[in-house]
């Protein structure tokens, strides 16, 4: 089944000197429980791409359809509460709400969906246990480790039961043990809660977990390949 | 809900900026209802003055005595204008006065001089006029005698014991003579008054001027000034032509033009206070939403509205206002309490001029609820327009940019 639809996406930025085709007619589908890595060269689209097909930039041209719903044909308010419901977000860094502590930037997501408290409560510390850092609950984000902010905002991207979950660049401030631990991590979610991972990286480590890999180059798919992995 | 929580821990992520930047709202709140107090604290010591030393808070006198001072349009206190003064719940108190022009002679001098007529228990209520008496005895209403102005008396080389003969115009042209001994010596602090007055027990005067039963005016007191509007109102409504009733404001338009003029000086200075505590809230603002981009781009990404974003920036914005305002308020009540039941004594020159002016040399503070909650009030707007921005700002955040911040 298709989670996403993606036609003839294109985005063009107009600088004052030139017109950048950030992103130069994309066409792709991804499927339930992908496990997919985006890589290509500096500047070659990749958060263009994954930030149009995460309702957080409009495309010039060309429709996103996640579950259905061609998001781009929201309003803005009603889009925020798409990606509320439907996405998970992992940036490469400071993810997290400083304020607040770990259980609690993981069950924020559920308070702004309207779940009722017993449930938030069981879901969050299910979760931080998953990815590890049950015990830091309490934690502000200033007290964990790069690597352990990441894995919060992890079990915050599946906190609010998406369909999907973007990440760019997760693992570009982390060091390498973090990097493979972090990746175990996702591989796991991946294959425990069936959510599809959609993932921009330069980092060979992440590609070599991907059981898709779809390169872009100039705005432009340059290969779509799919690999067995257990 | 969480908003109000997530507001609050951001202002104590940079502790040292909120503190300060409410400190200044603290200062500002404390500069500015101390120095209102002070002034409203001059003012009622001011209008106290004018108001206890002559005019009273209101009188009441006839359209034609309003004209033209003279003793043909003094009037009769009438049952039915005692019941309007009776009735009225703002008057504490009210005293009738009959004054007119006479000359005033000892054995071979002679001055002219205002008489005034009173009843003097009842006037002593208004004027405090017995503390007044430097030599001799204050007035009896039954008993017939006269007090003398200090330097009037210097002047017709008079005492205490001695006798002085009045003699002028009386009611409707009627010759009014009369002679009455010296029962005391009135010193005042203000040397204008210490020229020219004389008073005797009302009874008296009407009979020396051949006015019976009749006054100039009726004197009437409330308990403060800040009751003064509201009587006003309700006397108008009840006294009609021939009569008027006048307040102070009216009587001393001199005195209401310097505190007009003293007040605007004031808001001046309190302007200028708080356009400085503005651009200093507003510094705060502008940082603690333009090093947050990322954050706030975090949290529309994940799935918060802005408005509801722009809640959360609103309250952190309020609750600066608010510490600030609290604690100013917290210092500024008691201190000014304290200046209030204790004012400052004075010395040099400013206390000369109050004495002679008549008030005792003190630097007086009011209590008056409105210097705290006006100066709260204008703090608080200031806080919500300076919030617009965080609002604003919430709305118009462009993600994409947010994000690589
Ligand atoms: N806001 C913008 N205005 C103008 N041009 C932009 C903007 N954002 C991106 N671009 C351009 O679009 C192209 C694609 O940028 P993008 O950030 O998507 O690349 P990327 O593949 O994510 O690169 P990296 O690996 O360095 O993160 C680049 O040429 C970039 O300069
Ligand atoms: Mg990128």
């Amino acid at each position: 089944m298709n989670v996403i639809e993606i036609k003839d996406l294109t985005k063009i930025y107009n600088t004052s000197e030139v017109k950048v085709k950030a992103v130069n007619g994309i066409s792709i589908d991804f499927k339930e429980g992908e496990f997919t890595a985006v890589v290509g060269p500096s500047g070659s689209g990749k958060t263009t791409f994954l930030n149009m097909l995460g309702g957080l930039d409009k495309p010039t041209s060309g429709d996103v359809i996640i579950g259905g719903q061609n998001i781009w044909q929201l309003n803005s308010r009603k889009i925020i509460d798409f990606r509320m419901n439907n996405i998970g977000f992992v940036f490469q860094s400071y993810n997290l709400i400083p304020v607040l502590t770990a259980g609690e930037n993981v069950e924020f997501i559920m308070q702004l969906q309207g779940k009722p408290k017993k449930e938030r409560e069981k879901r969050t510390r299910e979760l931080l246990e998953a990815v590890g850092i049950g015990d830091r609950i309490k934690s502000r984000p200033s007290k964990l480790s790069g690597g352990q902010q990441q894995r919060v905002a992890v079990a915050r991207a599946l906190a609010s039961r998406p369909k999907f979950i973007l990440a760019d660049e997760p693992t570009a401030n982390l060091d390498s043990s973090s990097t493979s631990s972090l990746l175990e991590l996702m591989s796991q979610m991946n294959k425990k809660y069936n959510t599809t991972f959609i993932f921009a990286t330069h980092d060979q480590r992440v590609m070599d977990k991907a059981r898709r890999i779809i390169t872009i180059e100039d705005g432009k798919i340059l290969s779509d390949e799919h690999f067995d992995r257990k | 809900m969480k908003i109000i929580i997530i507001a609050w821990r951001n202002l104590w992520r940079k502790p040292w900026r909120t503190v300060i930047t409410a400190g200044s709202i603290f200062f500002g709140v404390l500069l500015s209802t101390f120095m209102t107090s002070m002034q409203y604290g001059s003012y009622e010591a001011m209008i106290n003055n004018v108001v206890k030393f002559y005019s009273g808070y209101m009188q009441i006198f006839t359209e034609e005595y309003h004209e033209n001072k003279t003793i043909n349009n003094t009037f009769i206190f009438s049952d039915s204008l005692k019941q309007i003064v009776d009735n009225e719940s703002t008057i504490t108190h009210y005293t009738e006065r009959l004054e007119y022009f006479s000359l005033v002679s000892s054995e071979n001098l002679t001055k002219g001089s205002v008489i005034i007529g009173i009843d003097p228990d009842s006037e002593n209520k208004v004027t405090e006029l017995k503390k007044w008496v430097s030599k001799g005895q204050y007035l009896k209403s039954d008993e017939d005698g006269v007090l003398v102005a200090v330097d009037l008396a210097n002047y017709l080389k008079v005492g205490v014991g001695d006798s002085l003969i009045l003699y002028g115009q009386g009611y409707h042209g009627v010759m009014a003579a009369g002679i009455y001994p010296i029962k005391g010596i009135l010193e005042f602090p203000s040397p204008e008054l210490n020229k020219q007055f004389i008073y005797m027990p009302l009874k008296t005067t009407q009979e020396l001027f051949s006015a019976y039963d009749r006054i100039t005016s009726l004197v009437i007191m409330i308990e403060d000034n800040y009751q003064l509007s509201r009587a006003m109102r309700n006397l108008k409504k009840e006294i009609n032509s021939p009569f008027m009733v006048r307040s102070w404001e009216e009587l001393q338009p001199e005195l209401v033009q310097m505190i007009d003029g003293d007040k605007a000086g004031g808001l001046f200075m309190k302007t200028l206070l708080y356009i400085i505590i503005t651009f200093g809230i507003l510094g705060t603002i502008l940082m603690m939403v333009s090093e947050r981009k990322r954050e706030l781009g975090v949290m529309i990404a994940i799935g918060m509205q802005r408005f509801t974003l722009s809640k959360i920036l609103i309250a952190e914005t309020f609750f600066i206002g608010l510490i600030g305002i609290t604690a100013g308020l917290i210092f500024s009540v008691p201190m000014t309490y304290y200046y209030y039941l204790n004012p400052i004594p004075l010395v040099g020159d400013t206390a000369k001029t109050m004495i002679e002016m008549g008030i005792e040399p003190f630097m007086y503070f009011s209590i008056q609820p409105d210097i705290y909650y006006i100066q709260a009030l204008v703090v608080m707007i200031i806080t919500m327009l300076i919030a617009i921005y965080p609002f604003i700002k919430s709305f118009t955040l462009k993600l994409t940019t947010a994000l690589k911040a």
